[in-house]
């Protein structure tokens, strides 16, 4: 039966490569069983997305295509 | 707009976002004067060449964008110098061992609790204090590994080339880095919240 330890090894991994079948299984198992992984799960979920929320998310991101949406391929088909 | 309003726009807007520039090169680069050198050479080009925003991003992410590439550049030169060091011993590390039990069951002081909804976490500011605080004080190897992976969103197959090390390394390292930024990060936030 995996541990604790081990199934947070599990957790880390499977955001950088995919896990094995087996990986998968013994990992399942151990969430199904246990809430404090399952918070881990989350909290490693959490610092992987924080690249994203890193950046500074401009609030200007609405205004971009006033100014760029000058393509000239299209208009006119 | 004219073209110089326009520059003094921009100019304005750069200055406001270079607090979270030099923090983002810091947490890379973890020395001050490196950290500063990257972001005034992301500045410098940014300013020099207005003409390369495509407009197809928010300006601050663009120069985001360039500072990536001069972190990079800097982590190279820090390896070249001998600064990147592989983990040297993969079976031990005390702050993580006390976390579980010597059966490999969590602590009781160490179980994770949640953190409550991850758009809200985001959003409080206190939350950001204190993963900066938290990613400061990690080791150096750890943190420049885990900021490669999810800062910069490098595979692990890139850091290890980027920085000289096995793959399988890396994985034990961003293990390591990430158990011990969530306990830190649990120990900052409910502290607060209590």
């Amino acid at each position: 039966m995996m541990m604790c330890k081990q199934a947070t090894r599990l957790m880390s991994l499977k955001r950088d490569r995919p896990l094995t079948f087996q990986e998968r299984l013994s990992l399942r198992l151990h969430l199904a069983m246990c809430g404090a992984c399952r918070n881990c799960d989350r909290q490693f979920e959490l610092l992987h997305q924080v690249g994203r929320h890193y950046e500074p998310t401009s609030e200007d991101d609405g205004e971009r295509h006033e100014q760029s949406d000058d393509d000239p391929g299209s208009p006119g088909r | 707009m004219t073209p110089n309003s326009a520059d003094d726009d921009r100019h304005r807007r750069l200055a406001a976002v270079r607090p979270r520039l030099v923090a983002f090169a810091l947490m890379h680069l973890r020395d001050a004067a490196q950290a500063e050198d990257a972001v005034q050479e992301a500045l410098v080009a940014a300013i020099e060449k207005p003409e390369a925003f495509a407009g197809r991003s928010g300006y601050e992410t663009w120069v985001f964008g360039i500072l990536k590439y001069k972190i990079l550049d800097a982590m190279r030169a820090q390896r070249r110098q001998g600064k990147w060091q592989p983990l040297e011993d993969e079976t031990d590390d005390e702050a993580i061992d006390r976390q579980f039990q010597r059966n490999g069951r969590w602590q009781e002081s160490a179980r994770p609790s949640s953190w409550g909804e991850p758009e809200a976490t985001f959003e409080n500011e206190y939350f950001w204090q204190v993963f900066d605080a938290c990613m400061i004080g990690l080791p150096d190897n750890l943190a420049r590994v885990f900021s490669l992976r999810e800062l910069m969103g490098l595979s692990t197959g890139d850091i290890c080339q980027e920085v000289g090390i096995k793959e399988n390394n890396c994985w034990v390292m961003l293990h390591r880095a990430r158990l011990r930024l969530r306990a830190c990060i649990e120990r900052g936030w409910l502290e607060e919240s209590a």
